[in-house]
């Protein structure tokens, strides 16, 4: 049955390594839908977010894998039900008189903000859950999307559960 | 004391108990090997003629001993050159650490001459590797190369140090013992306790086992366990010479060349207890198919092996040697005396139908065959059947001598004939299935244990890394080499033959190479031989000879190796005889 996961990937904070976590995903034909990275509260490591969908057998496959790499130090799914799971847009989309209600309808709604405003353009700014951030861009495709960019999910587990980093 | 890299590199080799390293010098290593000159009584450099028979000489070297292979290259073309030997011992679990220079770190990413990335290049194909950018941390790189390498299942590491690191000066301080490997991961206790109730209630085990048996040191225990269980064991390729052949409860090597007793017997198993194996394609055919009747129990030290090819009922992770030790102790004794008479008739059925594969196979005119060869106007009395080559050579060799395949039908003749007896004794690119494999493993494994090598080899696999004949001959290598010599790349030809309707397609060499007058030319003994008689005389000159000797064997093209599965297929396709 397939499945989305988010996985977190607690990594030795040292050059190559995304290359290495990366590389073993297209080496081992497993798709990652998102993949964020950035460094930790200790500057040893750097916490890798990989979002993937797939049944059973291929999230176990890819968890023994990364377990393999020398540089990765924990892995863990990530539970569904008891995770913050955020990700954040940066939308512009064109400033017309005929647009500009619906936008700021929507950025009202959904608890955007407008970061920029210029007489041709606008940026909006989300956080949100995956499901959130695509319900906003559909709303915002008629008023004509410009360009945009999202991070792909950053996640933690609620609670003291944490990611240790001894292995 | 503060020395410079290249010392530091050099005496962190000897440090890790390194005496022996492979290898090629260039620019980017100059400074390495100058100080290799000065440690030429401690650490013996054996250069090679390409970089990629030093690769598999330090495989070579690392598989016939267990100890971890040392190759070094230059930047480059140098360490490209080593990456197919890199794959190979990766493939295959064999413990090496590679070291290539590399320019200088302020010359990296220019695109500089002989500049490659090779960290970037070898990523897949290594356990981990390393660029070194700050002296400071270069000796403990080099024994974390060693120690990742060394540490549950085996495999190779390359540390790519630029030049300015072998020349930067920093304290160093030789450790008194080598890098313990990582602690090892024993099965846990519930999971064995389970596999003893799935063996306890079935009535016709089966084992099949692999190279994890030969690295984990656990072939008495495999004995011990399969004598308890009265249970027939089959292996994979990485498997041989793990059992003696003379075992009776071995069937030999099962899968899509492999035994038709074993792979019968694995079909009908209504367990099959998995050790040290990795389930390759090669092993198991179709694996929709694979295992239809049975529960399996995986067993191997790599947690991700368990579940990848095939879904196992009962996968466990932990050391082989402690597994079998533990489970041997728990099991009841077993006696199946129908399953016994089963595996019985499977033997004699067996013997009956690799009769014909003991017969010279000639036909004068290739039917279909677009090219026309040298062979098919020789008469049939100037060839020699392939086991009957096989046999021969092992009548006339020592005891337990080393043998090296290269790739293709006489590996597989070979791992399907050749009495292995003793672990460690049969060397072969299993899982890369390199040609040209063969050569640099024989130099290897003859210098790491100064025995005398037993080479099978076929004309295309030779022709591939022939060049390390004069490698051979100037380090005085005691390989014979036998080359089954028939004029095609014989494997492709053989699934052209069967399946491709005839349609030679680039697998008929038509060379007019004199491999008797090659060998001279290198300075190595040559002879031909098309009869057995010839072959037996040949064979006794060969084995008291202390250097590379050739051994040339007209074999007929229409030879084929059996069993066989055609592709996709399953045991239920499994041919055995071509009328």
């Amino acid at each position: 049955m397939e499945n989305k996961y988010v996985i977190a990937v607690l990594v030795s904070n040292i050059s190559g390594v995304l290359s290495r976590v990366s590389g073993m995903f297209t080496r081992r034909g497993f798709n990652i839908d998102s993949l964020t990275v950035g460094e930790t509260e200790s500057s040893g490591f750097s916490r890798i977010t990989i979002s993937f969908h797939g049944d059973d057998d291929i999230k176990e496959r890819i968890l023994q894998q990364l377990q393999k790499l020398h540089d990765v130090r924990e892995v863990e799914v990530l539970n569904a039900n008891d995770t913050v799971i955020r990700e954040l847009l940066l939308i512009k989309v064109r400033n017309k008189s005929e647009s500009r209600q619906d936008i700021m309808t929507a950025v009202e709604i959904f608890r955007s903000k407008i970061v920029d405003y210029s007489p041709t353009a606008l940026i909006c700014e989300l956080t949100g859950e995956t499901s959130k951030i695509d319900a906003f861009i559909e709303l915002l495709k008629p008023c004509g999307i410009m360009e945009m960019c999202r991070t792909g999910i950053v996640a933690v587990e609620r609670g003291d559960n944490c990611l240790k980093t001894v292995k | 004391m503060m020395i410079s890299g290249a010392k530091i590199v050099v005496e962190t080799l000897i440090e890790q108990g390194c005496d022996t390293v492979f290898g090629y010098p260039g620019g980017q290593v100059i400074d390495l090997f100058d100080e290799l000159y000065d440690a030429r009584d401690r650490v013996h450099h054996i250069l090679t003629a390409h970089e990629q028979g030093a690769a598999h000489a330090a495989d070579g070297y690392a598989r016939s001993t267990g100890k971890v292979g040392v190759v070094i290259a230059t930047s480059g073309p140098g360490a490209t050159n080593l990456v197919t030997g890199i794959a190979t011992a990766f493939l295959d679990s064999v413990p090496m650490v590679a070291v290539t220079g590399n320019v200088s770190c302020s010359q990296i990413g220019r695109d500089s001459f002989q500049e490659v990335d090779i960290v970037g290049v070898t990523m897949p194909i290594t356990k981990h590797n390393f660029i070194v950018k700050n002296i400071e941390e270069l000796a403990d790189i080099i024994r974390m190369a060693f120690k990742i390498a060394k540490s549950g299942r085996p495999g190779p590491v390359l540390v790519d140090i630029p030049k300015d690191i072998q020349t930067a000066k920093c304290e160093f301080e030789a450790k008194a013992q080598p890098v313990i490997p990582y602690p090892i991961i024993y099965a846990p206790e519930d999971k064995l306790r389970k596999a003893v109730e799935l063996i306890d209630s079935c009535s016709k085990p089966y084992i099949y086992f692999g190279g994890g048996i030969i690295t984990g040191k656990a072939s008495e225990a495999l004995i011990s366990f399969s004598e308890k269980l009265n249970a027939p064991m089959g292996c994979s390729l990485m498997g041989l010479s793990a059992v003696s052949c003379e075992h009776p409860n071995f069937l030999g090597m099962q899968g899509m060349h492999g035994h038709f007793a074993s792979s019968v017997a694995e079909d009908e198993a209504d367990l099959i207890i998995a050790l040290g194996v990795r389930f390759s394609d090669r092993a198991t055919g179709n694996t929709k198919r694979f295992g239809k009747n049975s529960k399996i129990i995986h067993i191997d030290i790599d947690g991700a092996e368990l579940q990848k090819n095939i879904t196992a009922y009962l996968p466990i992770r932990g050391d082989i040697l402690d597994a079998l030790e533990r489970l041997t102790a728990m099991v009841k004794d077993h006696n199946n005396p129908e399953w016994a008479a089963r595996i019985d008739a499977l033997r004699i059925e067996e013997l009956k139908r690799t009769e014909s594969a003991l017969k010279i196979r000639h036909s004068k005119d290739c039917e279909n065959c677009y090219v026309k060869c040298s062979h098919s106007d020789a008469p049939e009395d100037e060839y020699l059947a392939p086991y009957d080559i096989i046999d021969t050579l092992s009548a006339a060799a020592p005891e337990n001598i080393i043998v090296v395949t290269d790739v293709g039908q006489h590996q597989m003749w070979t791992a399907q004939r050749y009495p292995l007896k003793k672990p460690r004794t049969f060397l072969t690119s299993g899982g890369l299935g390199t040609m040209g494999y063969g050569i640099g493993a024989s130099i290897g494994a003859s210098i790491a244990t100064g025995k005398h090598i037993l080479l099978f080899t076929g004309d295309g696999s030779f022709g591939m890394n022939l060049n390390e004949l004069a490698t051979a001959v100037t380090n005085q290598i005691p390989v014979v080499i036998v080359i089954m010599n028939n004029g095609v790349l014989g494997m492709v030809h053989q699934i052209q033959s069967l399946f491709y309707n005839k349609r030679y397609s680039n697998t008929v060499l038509s060379r007019k190479t004199d491999f008797v007058k090659l060998a001279e030319a290198f300075g190595a003994k040559g002879i031909h031989c098309s009869n057995t008689q010839e072959l037996k005389a040949a064979a006794e000159e060969a084995f008291s000879y202390n250097g590379p000797f050739v051994i040339d064997c007209a074999v007929d093209c229409n030879q084929l190796v059996l069993p066989t599965l055609p592709p996709g297929g399953s045991i239920d396709n499994i041919i055995t005889e071509i009328k």
